[in-house]
């Protein structure tokens, strides 16, 4: 039964958002820098993340989740994003990306044996479909798996991915019949204790520095053939559906970002004094403020609509590509009037903009460039 | 002889009154009869000195057992920070409701009434509430009760049905023993509360809030005026060189007279 699109966040939503804004200040807050100048896992946040049922939010809790529906998993992103865009990106790749594949796609058994660990972050997932020759053109795909006995023979590389050196489960995209492009595409569960199961070269990124990303290398990894997610030659179209819906993920990663720009710059704007009066006194200033708070607003309002449409079962792709698509784009502009705000400040890692603007970036490029997400609005609108 | 040695308590029972404040980020203002705060356009939450009792009272609930109930009492809008201490993890919450302003003692009477009735073996609260800050209530409903308070408690042990806790005082720690029944009146410092997890907030949706409608006795004090401290006068800079420094001097012990 549809309940209608409220704009007035629920009890729940504000529950929600209480607990990721308190721990985003006290427990993120004070070691985002060290994360990302270390470029390490940040495994201890990450556990105290798991111990609050953040690694299984969206997922019921016959599989360790805490049951969570869309519009408050966008909530809790864009909490952890203005504080931490790495760990928000972790989570939503965790989240939305792998346990949601297993959960959309996978049979009960398949879900019995590997959600509950997810979801209590006992392991870590992730889940591969770029490699290096193909991002968005997902049909050129190279890693083959092929069937022999009871066992799938696992071969190739994928680049990119996300907990690449640090998760236990993958789930990977893999063409089973060459023949039939798209539709010869399988998805398999790999564990990282497969034998043939490798971690090649970690990334040294422009930011989100904290969320790991590695390539990933098979040698004959023999994947028993329980571990085929759904029908063979059904991976593609799972791995878009899942896209569609990680999308929302990103695109309330992305109004974190730009919030946590705007609130930085308000504050900034505030205390800094020019010309004898603090910078929020120049129309110059307020006017890229308003713009800013203009725009999150929008791009806040879209997310929440992709996340309602998925909250009532309805299709997603459009409303996901749009708030992907413009949430990146108007966080990437935050972002960068929060530095240009700053001046000098903004340009060195005493605050956070620094950080932002470096994150954001990617934020117009993974799970679906802002070309890709355009090519998708296109389809739609000349349907 | 005392047969009963050692009280062996199998399901505790554990009360915590809470209140809803004003965030620590609210600029407040006065009301327009000049005796409240206005409340139009703040952000409430739970009181932070009451997280403390509710963390106690679970850690408790968590060690002996039993049954850890959160009560507010106010308006409707107090439901939201009942719902936290929910999403916390105690099993029940109760609305006292009554929106009128109440002092310390006719509050008081009304939350003795309460325990009374529910009669639990420890009741719980914050040292005081950070709105007006009577710090008051925890020992009047003590007395009510006739039962032993102790403040400003930063460490608590519980062992067959026997109190040691660790005040705060000037310089140190005031130990003192007690028995149960008690109120225990929490200071910063006797634990962390935890952050309510997801799967926390989730039950608590599930959780009713019991609502029960209180009336209020004849107030003992009357609020004149609430007014806002003056504004500080601006700073004085006497000088930015070591020969400045007699005349800083004169100044701090003739006119602020601080040394």
């Amino acid at each position: 039964m549809s309940s209608g699109f409220n704009l007035d966040p629920t009890e729940n939503m504000l529950l929600v958002q209480q607990t990721a804004r308190e721990f985003a200040e006290k427990e993120l807050r004070p070691v985002v820098m060290k994360y990302d100048e270390t470029q390490e896992f940040p495994f201890p946040i990450m556990k105290k993340l798991a111990e609050l049922g953040f690694l299984g939010a969206t997922f019921p809790e016959e599989y360790n989740g805490a049951g969570l529906s869309p519009l408050e998993f966008t909530v809790m992103i864009e909490e952890i994003a203005k504080v931490d865009p790495s760990v928000a990106l972790s989570l939503c790749a965790h989240n939305g990306l792998s346990a949601s594949h297993i959960f959309m796609f996978a049979n009960e058994s398949q879900k019995k044996k590997y959600l509950p660990d997810l979801c209590s972050g006992k392991k870590i997932g992730g889940w591969g479909l770029t490699e290096a020759f193909s991002g968005s053109d997902a049909g050129g795909m190279r890693t083959t798996a092929v069937k022999n006995g009871k066992t799938w023979t696992l071969n190739g590389n994928k680049n990119f991915i996300t907990h690449g050196s640090v998760g236990d489960i993958f789930i990977i995209l893999a063409v089973t019949d060459k023949s039939k492009n798209k539709n010869g595409i399988s998805a398999f569960i790999v564990e990282k204790s497969m034998k043939g199961f490798s971690v090649g070269k970690k990334e040294n990124k422009l930011g989100m520095r904290a969320s790991d990303t590695s390539s990933l290398i098979f040698d004959n990894i023999q994947v028993p053939e329980e571990n085929l997610i759904g029908k063979e030659g059904e991976g593609f179209k799972q791995a878009l559906q899942v896209l569609d819906s990680g999308r929302i993920g990103i695109a309330a990663l992305s109004v974190g970002i730009a919030q946590g720009s705007l609130d930085a710059s308000v504050k900034y704007a505030k205390e800094r004094q020019q010309f004898g009066k603090t910078l929020a006194e120049f129309q110059g200033i307020q006017f890229k403020l308003a713009d800013m708070a203009m725009e999150i607003e929008a791009a806040r309002l879209l997310t929440r609509k992709a996340a309602f449409l998925k909250q009532e079962g309805k299709d997603i792709n459009l409303a996901a590509a749009q708030a992907k698509y413009f949430a990146s784009e108007i966080a990437s502009k935050a972002a960068n009037e929060a530095v240009q705000i700053h001046g000098g400040y903004g340009f060195i890692k005493e605050f956070p903009v620094e950080k932002f603007y470096r994150d954001v970036k990617l934020m117009t490029i993974g799970e679906g460039t802002s070309e890709v997400q355009k090519m998708v609005i296109a389809r739609k609108v000349l349907e | 002889m005392t047969i009963l040695l050692t009280l062996d308590i199998t399901i505790m029972k554990i009360l915590c009154f809470i209140n809803h404040v004003p965030d620590t980020e609210t600029k407040v203002k006065v009301s327009g009869d000049g005796k409240l705060l206005d409340p139009t356009g703040i952000n409430y939450m739970l009181n932070p000195y009451d997280e403390f009792a509710v963390e106690e009272g679970l850690k408790l609930k968590e060690k002996f057992g039993g049954e850890v109930v959160a009560v507010s009492l106010g308006g409707d809008s107090h439901k939201d920070t009942l719902r936290k201490a929910l999403a916390m993890g105690v099993d029940k919450a109760v609305l006292l409701k009554d929106a009128n302003p109440r002092d310390s003692f006719s509050l008081a009477q009304s939350l003795a009434e309460y325990a009374k009735e529910y009669s639990p073996e420890i009741i719980l609260f914050g040292k005081q509430s950070i709105d007006y800050d009577d710090a008051q209530v925890g020992g009047l409903v003590a007395e009510m009760l006739n039962l032993p308070s102790i403040s400003v408690v930063v460490k608590l042990e519980i062992t067959d049905g026997k109190v040691i806790a660790h005040r705060e005082i000037e310089g140190g720690h005031e130990i003192v023993h007690s028995k149960l029944p008690i109120v225990i009146i929490a200071q910063k410092g006797l634990n962390t509360p935890r952050y309510p997890s997801l799967k926390g907030i989730m039950d608590a949706k599930r959780k009713p809030i019991e609502e029960k409608t209180v009336t209020a006795n004849s107030p003992k004090i009357e609020v004149i005026a609430l007014r806002k401290p003056p504004a500080k006068n601006p700073g004085k800079i006497v000088g930015t060189d070591a020969s400045a420094v007699p005349e800083l001097v004169r100044l701090l012990h003739e006119e602020a007279k601080v040394i």
